[in-house]
């Protein structure tokens, strides 16, 4: 393929890359750029980060699970880039440095960039910011004490300059396989029903490590990112709908005042960095039983939007999940949107896993109860991580149903649980565990009904 | 004097801009090679048969290794010879390299790495400590026992007897920068090899090994690593003696480095153990007797898990003067990833052991746990009379106790009372979410228990120009070792840092170096370098002295300059003098650690200078829905002696804090049935994140210098602070403790699930 960004404020194009080059590769091997670590190779841990402007702003980003297809019409800028022209660093590198926020040094290259783009984006929750970025050495505290020191330095302007950077019209070139780029979804259309056995690539987060991880030879592939019309978001009166390559921090930044139980498991998904890349569309494709997304989406009672060449159907997301690895998309179908009803937000999204930040859920459990006059009059309940796939629990939502809405009911609906769900066990959880939390979730709901604390996040010293 | 002054650490710009080198970033020679390990799929059995055709077909493969393709030793165990680098027909854990592929990319040799058709005679695997013990697989004869009086006729009178087992998981590394290696052929059959070590003499001994010549054609060389923990002490081995195999046989640079999984599937890890503990102690909680025994998962080869072992059960006093003891320690042979150095190498183990007690012994009793703790303290060093007993189990007297003040002090300054008293409200109004506190105290042995080990050499030049080039066998791997040394320097010539040069390790500079581990690299290199430092300093005195006529005690070197009676010259000045007066300006430098001695077979010396010493006090919230969990506070008050750099050392505590908390939270390994590791990646396995640091974490530096002769005064400081995040484990077991009646008995790591399982314990006796 032929690809053009923009790398440390230089034009770069590429010809005849290969579609699954990672970006972290080219920089270090062909590039020689070598200040961007590989520290996992599966975007866990951030020493890769590397920040990518477009129109939109920076986003922090993996470059070990980015393919170079991905950056087309980007601009890229690494820790060998952000000094200022004049050799004077960066405010985020002065003050890792006064405040010894370096120990190995081989994590820094990839929080320097978080920190840069966070900066660049006047972003001050560090916390999130930079969970996508591990660090063995220092314990964090010296590198949040730098992000807060830099808060109200001034921006450098080459961020300015990435964010107006815009592709020379002339490097727009046909595709000719087995690689794809469409940039629309009626194209996409096309070509997927045309190449119903290639490999659609929206964000990468996943189909990355297929490459990195499986070391797979994709022969065929469909990168989806340039496909502006699948990137919308419609909150109407009626209805929220989220184009399929909405990514995962566009799906929180929407949901912060509708669902913000939703928006804060969003928080927690994966991290910046991932989120940045991961989309909505592609957690559902994928029929992971684990991705987050599914079981809220399902709570809420969303309409999954899919399209194969002119054709279009609408199903239950519920229904799109027939097994584990099984799903109700046909050859050359593809995931165009979902959507679900505007509706009085009465959500609670439970992400229980080892680690808050970053880390896959064990069990993700999404309530969504409707108490009217003291009786519950409407229950749709999901859980990711208790079967084969994203699953709702309808003998406990009919053991809710049309019941006054006190402990006596929860503690009778807790008993359903057993009907519903057979978890396993695996290096996440014990089946005991889960099926126990999974109960102890709906305790939970009730509790925050009547007021009580519950969520340690929200406990101070 | 550049000691004592927090700077930040000397590669700290390097870092933030991308320009410091490790050893994948080293550019290598045109026409390099990459490598990458055909690995075992299964736990235990015999290869009956190996076809790697598919292998050598595969794009871009230049050559593949079996064991019989190398040429000398095909070992890389640090210590028994026990550890093939490739399966010699037999394999013992699943990942176990068993052949080596030659690639012209990274890719192409992890591509083809997978493609072996190895058939094999499969044999059960002993996996679990269970397995192992009833089939007797253990390394040396039988368990090692530490005595101090008896145990168990203390234990029996005492008014009071507990008794229990727990398990303590084991913990990954996860050094961000995975192991690699270069090597690069050099004439003659010579080899250049750049390794991510803590151990370059090591390397160099291997490598002269596998290709059968003397250590002095073999330099390793090493600038940095990107973390080591005690994961690069031994675990580089393989990869740099790979390299240096195939660069003969290929003539050809070769590098290695492992993809992330290949890494944590391979290399070995903190020792897994289950500790049984019973103990007699009298109403107010003083230890009568106790005893314990250390049942330590060692993995497949012996590594370096005999003194991991004797140093848990170095460690099973903690803070506490035990007037009888008793120490069991079953070494355990498994078929898993052979356990090895992990920072506080099996002192944290050991230190949990009897933490756990002193817990279990103040729930017991329904006592403060800092008050059952006091009361069984040693002694302080001005009240302990030379008659009286203030001995560890293993016979050595504790003449720097210095607990009793810095426990004081931070109770104080932590507000310990009222947080105390103020969650014991909170939880009595709060079902759902409980709160915890607990204190922990650290004591922790610094020297190498392998006693010859406790030696150093540095190299120093000063140029004409008066510029220095600082050269000792200690490597960096983050810690600020390189920075701590290079102030030691600069202050023995009274000059400026910035005249100082940090060089890369390197074993044809210094010879015969120890690992740097054991909290030892400031210790002993700085003491070396300051030797060395001082010879050319006293040999320039000397020659100024003898010139201006005068006393060579009368020559001073301060603020960058030599002063000597009335003169006065630049360091630079009086460097191209003696120069000019034909005055060697390079020298070298020696130290070896004094008083210690040890006996590891029969248990008694002292196998300590002395002790570095720390406490903290952290404060946690569970939910008792789930057991979700999270650090609120942490105060700790840390013992770094006179500190050589207090920033540095304040880095050492936070982080050693933060690894140690998570490696008693979140971190859990997970294996199979299969014997295979489950948590091969971060994905999986959870080290800390930026928001499972404490809220609130004050730390601070106490401040008496080592009673000791050390390196101006200062303590070691890499190790003791990751015994602090013991604290948190306690704190969470107090919290848990706040459900029900009944001891939570929590094992480690107190993951989630093993809190919410602990409430269950307690709450409803499941």
């Amino acid at each position: 393929m032929d690809i053009t960004f923009l790398l440390n404020g230089e034009t770069v194009e590429l010809e005849g890359v290969s579609p699954t080059a990672t970006l972290l590769d080219w920089l270090r091997e062909e590039r020689h750029l070598r200040g961007t670590k590989e520290g996992c190779n599966e975007g866990d841990c951030g020493a890769c980060t590397v920040m990518v402007s477009d129109a939109d702003g920076a986003k922090a980003l993996n470059s070990c699970i980015l393919f170079l297809p991905q950056l087309h019409g980007m601009a890229i800028r690494t820790v060998e880039g952000v000094a200022n022209t004049d050799g004077s660093l960066h405010p985020v590198q002065d003050a890792m440095i006064e405040h010894h926020g370096s120990q190995c040094g081989f994590c820094t290259p990839g929080f320097v960039m978080s920190m840069t783009a966070a900066h660049a984006n006047g972003a001050t929750d560090h916390d999130t910011q930079l969970a996508g970025n591990l660090c063995r050495c220092t314990g964090y505290a010296p590198i949040i004490r730098a992000a807060e020191a830099c808060e109200d330095k001034p921006i450098p302007t080459w961020v300015k300059n990435d964010r107006a950077f815009v592709l020379p019209e002339a490097t727009e070139t046909a595709d000719d396989g087995p690689a794809y780029a469409p940039t629309s979804s009626d194209e996409l259309a096309a070509v997927y029903a045309a190449n119903p056995d290639a490999t659609i690539i929206a964000g990468a987060t996943d189909v990355g490590l297929w490459v990195t991880k499986q070391l797979r030879d994709l022969n065929s592939v469909i990168f989806l990112n340039r496909c502006d019309d699948l990137k919308t978001v419609e909150v109407t009166d009626t209805q929220v709908r989220f184009g399929a390559m909405v990514d995962m921090n566009t799906v929180g930044d929407t949901l912060s005042d509708l669902h913000p139980s939703y928006a804060e498991m969003v928080r927690r998904y994966a991290s910046v960095q991932v989120r940045h890349a991961a989309t909505i569309g592609g957690n559902i494709a994928n029929g992971s039983p684990i991705g987050d997304n599914p079981p809220a989406l399902i709570a809420l009672g969303a309409t999954l939007h899919l399209r194969q060449g002119d054709t279009r159907r609408d199903l239950l997301l519920e229904d799109f999940f027939i097994d584990y690895g099984k799903q109700d998309r046909r050859p050359g179908e593809f995931v165009e949107a979902v959507s679900f009803p505007r509706q009085p937000d009465t959500l609670k999204c439970y992400k229980l896993s080892k680690r808050f930040d970053q880390d896959i859920s064990a069990v993700c459990g999404c309530l969504n109860i409707t108490v009217s006059d003291g009786t519950v009059t409407d229950a749709r309940i999901a859980f990711g991580g208790m079967a084969g796939i994203p699953k709702r629990a309808t003998t406990v939502e009919a053991a809710l149903i049309g019941q006054p809405w006190t402990a006596q009911t929860i503690v009778d609906a807790m008993t359903k649980f057993d009907d519903d769900f057979t978890p396993l066990t695996d290096m996440r959880a014990s089946a005991t565990y889960r099926l126990e939390t999974a109960r102890a979730m709906l305790e939970r709901y009730f509790a925050e009904s009547q007021g009580q604390t519950t969520n340690v996040l929200e406990v101070s010293a | 004097m550049s000691v004592t002054k927090p700077l930040p650490h000397d590669a700290a710009r390097l870092h933030v801009t991308g320009t410091a080198r490790y050893v994948d970033d080293i550019p290598t020679p045109a026409g390099s090679l990459h490598l990458a390990f055909g690995q075992s799929p299964i736990a235990k059995g015999r290869i009956t048969a190996m076809n790697l055709d598919a292998v050598k077909a595969a794009p871009g493969v230049v050559a593949v290794m079996t064991a019989e393709d190398l040429p000398f030793a095909n070992d890389v165990s640090p210590s028994i010879h026990d550890e093939p680098l490739l399966s010699d027909g037999t394999v013992n854990y699943v990942g176990q390299p068993v052949f080596l592929v030659i690639a012209e990319s990274h890719l192409a040799a992890r591509k083809a790495a997978r493609l072996g058709q190895i058939d094999y005679a499969e044999e059960t695997p002993l996996l679990t400590v269970d397995e192992a013990l009833a089939a007797d697989s253990r390394f040396e004869e039988g368990p090692r026992i530490y005595e101090k009086g008896d145990a168990e006729a203390a234990i029996d009178a005492a008014p009071r007897q507990i008794e229990a087992t727990f398990e303590i998981g084991g913990q990954e590394h996860f050094y961000l920068e995975g192991q690699a290696a270069m090597a690069v052929p050099n004439e003659g059959g010579d080899m250049l090899v750049h390794s991510s070590t803590q151990h370059p003499t090591e390397i160099q001994h291997k490598v002269a090994e596998a290709l059968g010549v003397p250590m002095h054609a073999v330099r390793v060389e090493t600038r940095r690593m990107g973390g080591g923990f005690g994961g690069k002490e031994s675990q580089g081995n393989a990869l740099a003696v790979s390299c240096a195999v195939a660069a003969r046989l290929t003539g050809r640079a070769c590098k290695m480095r492992y993809d992330r999984d290949d890494d944590m599937v391979i290399t070995g890890k903190r020792h897994e153990f289950r500790i049984s503990y019973r103990v007699g102690f009298d109403d107010d909680g003083r230890v009568q007797g106790v005893s314990f025994k250390h049942y330590t998962r060692c993995g497949w080869a012996q590594d370096l898990s005999l003194p991991v072992a004797d140093r848990a059960m170095l460690h099973s006093d903690n803070a506490y003067l035990l007037p009888n003891a008793r120490i069991e320690s079953h070494r355990l042979k498994t078929n898993t990833q052979s356990a090895t150095a992990y920072r506080g190498f099996g002192g944290p183990q050991g230190m949990v052991g009897i933490e756990r007690v002193m817990d279990h012994i103040a729930h017991d009793l329904g006592l403060d746990p800092v008050e059952v703790r006091k009361r069984n303290y040693y002694a302080a060093k001005s009240d302990a009379a030379p008659q009286s007993d203030n001995s560890t189990p293993y016979g050595m007297q504790v003449e720097d106790f210095e607990l009793h003040g810095m426990t004081e002090r931070l109770l104080e300054t932590s507000d310990y009372a009222a947080r105390k008293a103020a969650i014991e409200q909170w939880n009595a109004e709060n079902p759902i979410v409980k709160k915890g506190i607990a204190f922990a105290p650290v004591k922790f042995g610094i020297s190498f228990t392998l006693t010859h080990l406790n030696q150093a050499g540095a190299l120093v030049h000063v140029y004409q120009d008066g510029s220095v080039h600082l050269n000792h066998g200690g490597t960096e791997m983050g810690q600020g070792l390189f920075q701590k040394v290079a102030q030691v320097a600069a202050s023995r010539f009274g000059i400026p840092l910035e005249l100082v040069k940090i060089t890369a390790t390197d074993t044809a500079k210094v010879p015969n170096t120890s690992a740097t581990a054991a909290s030892s690299g400031s210790d002993l290199n700085g003491m070396a370098v300051k030797a060395a430092c001082d010879t050319i300093r006293d040999r320039m005195a000397e020659f100024l002295a003898e010139r201006h006529q005068a006393e060579v005690s009368d020559v001073t070197f301060s603020d960058g300059h030599v002063e000597v009676g009335e003169a006065r010259y630049t360091f630079q000045e009086a460097a191209a003098m003696a120069y000019q007066g034909r005055i060697s300006l390079s020298a070298t430098g020696f130290y070896k650690t004094p008083k210690i001695e040890w006996d590891r077979i029969k248990g008694h010396g002292r196998p300590f200078f002395y002790f570095a010493y720390g406490a903290s006090i952290t404060e946690v919230a569970i939910d008792t829905l789930t057991g979700e969990n999270r650090i609120l506070r942490t105060d700790i008050l840390h013992d770094a002696g006179a500190s050589l750099n207090p920033a540095l050392d304040i880095g050492q505590v936070e982080g050693g804090y933060v690894q140690g908390a998570g490696w008693l939270t979140t971190e859990e390994l997970v294996w199979d049935d299969q014997g295979r590791l489950r948590t091969h990646a971060p994905s999986t396995y959870k080290i800390p994140a930026c928001s499972d640091r404490p809220d609130v974490f004050n730390v601070a530096l106490w401040d008496e210098q080592n009673r000791e002769d050390t390196i101006y005064r200062s303590k070691a400081v890499g190790e003791p602070p990751f015994m602090l995040g013991i604290s948190a484990w306690l704190a969470l077991s107090n919290a848990v403790a706040a459900c029900g009646d009944a001891y939570p008995a929590i094992d480690a790591p107190a993951t989630a699930e093993e809190v919410w399982a602990g409430i269950r314990r307690v709450r409803d006796g499941i």
